[in-house]
């Protein structure tokens, strides 16, 4: 055997290992789409079958129906838009404040910054949730928004490492020519920050349209659910109806599939950047 | 005033030129630019902090104001069965797939990291579940695992063996949400691959040199290289293993069945505060969770000193 030989088998060992690997991460997505588009009788075919017969593409529309689709979506994007604008707004001026700015105090403050990264959420849950209690959010979104525009520690960290690799020759310059340290910070340096922020933006997106907890805790009444909380429910009630319970998954899943294939390096270079520097 | 303004930027400009790297004058712009996560901290984790460990020593409730109890709350926690269970639980999960989503998970960078045809698409395949919510993949995976009519037990049927009922058996269950865990692996595989991009190709070529074969570059060159990114998700693993709650919650309807099977810890937690209102008694074990965690983390530290190499050490 010559080494060109040894080489394609080589490769096509690592193709079909691949190959085993991808069936393993993709038939369940397959499975899913499958399942939502299923006539009833179908999904209790044993052995399975994957292609649906008919198509039944009104299992969406019977799955919009049947919980108040629209007003949970629209529950969710509220959650998710306003939560996301919060952490934009606060975490960079925070995370610039802590890299760039020196004041009496800062290292002090950022050291405990890092020690309550460390602390479980389940930890101040409690306290937390009598705090709202008090102020009579239970039951409003505020609890998962408000707290997101007074900064997120973990945000604030990554974020700070971030700026500490931006020059500080720009920000002396225009400090020279008389701008001040907000301008500085808004015309200047948050736009050289601009992929970090999005990175952290796409993190709290992602986490604010999959939280199930928050929810769960302070969303009471059905009104208010996200669809992450109403297909809970919806399984709660309806847990032989499959077809339906899929359509909602896949609809639930559809929008950050959409974001990902736009996205797709920030998404990546987030995760990189968060796992390398931390 | 207007006079006072303009000495102190004069002062200040005088001070940017004595020092020029220095910016004395930022202090109380350093302090108003951090101003939202001072309150932020105070408000959202210091002060839950300080009050919860008041609580861990009450019998408070929502329903009525508790008394202080000393230590009751952690004695009983040592006698409760349920809590015993959930703690085994726990640890059973995170015993198990710890080590397996870090095996599988640098497996699976390796072969993502070979120069071959298609590789943006399986990265692309890899990374996918990591996008689905964990409510939807609990009802995903009840509906692949089911018994009766779930695709596992259709394939397993296919080849000859009879699949046992997964999630509705005491002994599968916590297998079972191993196994759909493992299908979220995607997001440490991104951090492998970075770090396996990150070892510079001279080692590989100087082994090359020394007529290294395969498995020695493996285990001399890229595994302990890239002990620091195995070290990160290790720490991050444990911790994401240990408060495990949402796949659990959902999967079971919050009932942690069969006979409590999939009772984690956190679940239980939760059903002490919200669903028995036993707040003291949850903040108990909260802390305990809290202390446990800072524990293991202090220790990965510790062995990182032996286990851990940093290339250009």
């Amino acid at each position: 055997m010559n080494p060109t030989h040894v080489k394609k088998i080589k490769i096509s060992f690592a193709h079909i290992c691949l190959l085993i690997a991808s069936a393993f991460f993709l038939i369940p997505f397959i499975w899913m789409v499958s399942t939502s588009l299923k006539p009833i009788e179908q999904v209790f075919t044993f052995p399975p079958e994957w292609i649906p017969k008919p198509f039944r593409w009104d299992n969406y529309s019977k799955a919009i129906e049947y919980i108040p689709f629209w007003t949970y979506l629209s529950n969710t994007a509220i959650i998710t838009i306003l939560s996301t604008l919060g952490v934009v707004l606060t975490c960079p001026l925070v995370a610039y404040s802590f890299a760039k700015l020196k004041w009496r105090g800062r290292n002090v403050l950022f050291a405990l910054t890092l020690a309550v990264m460390m602390i479980p959420g389940q930890v101040t849950m409690i306290p937390l949730f009598l705090l709202f209690n008090k102020l009579g959010w239970v039951g409003t979104p505020y609890p998962l928004i408000i707290p997101q525009f007074f900064g997120v520690p973990f945000y604030i960290f990554l974020l700070r490492q971030f700026f500490l690799g931006l020059p500080d020759s720009l920000r002396e310059a225009a400090k020279m020519d008389g701008a001040s340290e907000l301008r500085v910070y808004w015309q200047i340096m948050l736009p050289l920050a601009k992929p970090a922020v999005m990175a952290v933006g796409l993190f709290q997106l992602m986490a604010s349209w999959t939280d199930f907890l928050g929810p769960l805790l302070y969303l009471t009444n059905q009104e208010s659910y996200t669809l992450s909380l109403a297909l809970q429910q919806f399984q709660n009630k309806q847990g032989s109806e499959w077809s339906l319970m899929m359509a909602v998954s896949t609809l639930l899943t559809l929008p950050i599939i959409i974001l990902f294939f736009f996205l797709q390096k920030t998404f990546i270079k987030g995760i990189t950047f968060s796992g390398i520097k931390g | 005033m207007k006079a006072l303004e303009k000495l102190n930027l004069k002062q200040q400009q005088v001070l940017i030129v004595k020092s020029k790297k220095s910016n004395i004058n930022s202090g109380a712009t350093g302090w108003l630019f951090a101003s939202p996560w001072i309150i932020g901290l105070v408000l959202f984790y210091l002060l839950p902090l300080v009050v919860s460990i008041y609580y861990s020593f009450t019998s408070y409730s929502i329903l009525r104001p508790g008394e202080f109890i000393g230590l009751q709350n952690y004695k009983e926690l040592l006698v409760d069965p349920l809590f015993l269970k959930s703690i085994y639980n726990t640890v059973y999960f995170a015993v198990f797939y710890v080590p397996l989503s870090i095996i599988c998970g640098v497996a699976l960078a390796m072969m993502l990291n070979m120069k071959i045809k298609g590789m943006t698409i399986y990265r692309t395949i890899f990374f996918l579940p990591t996008l689905v919510p964990h409510v939807a993949i609990a009802v995903l995976w009840m509906w692949l695992l089911n018994p009766g009519f779930g695709l596992v037990n259709g394939f397993l049927d296919m080849i000859g063996i009879k699949g046992p009922a997964w999630l509705g058996s005491e002994t599968w269950s916590k297998p079972s949400l191993i196994f759909m865990s493992l299908w979220g692996i995607g997001q440490s595989v991104v951090i492998y691959l970075a770090g396996l991009g990150d070892i510079s190709s001279e080692y590989y070529e100087a082994a090359e040199v020394d007529g290294a074969n395969w498995f020695q570059k493996t285990f001399h060159i890229t595994l302990p290289l890239l002990t620091p990114v195995i070290f990160f998700n290790l720490v991050m693993g444990i911790i994401g293993a240990f408060q495990q709650f949402t796949l659990p919650y959902t999967l079971t309807q919050g009932q942690g069945k069969p006979a409590n099977s999939l009772t984690f810890y956190v679940m239980y937690l939760y059903d002490n505060g919200f669903k028995y209102f036993r707040m003291g008694y949850a903040s108990a074990m909260a802390w305990v969770l809290f202390v446990v965690i800072m524990v293991l983390t202090l220790l990965i530290f510790w062995s990182s000193k032996r286990w851990v190499h940093y290339q250009g050490k």
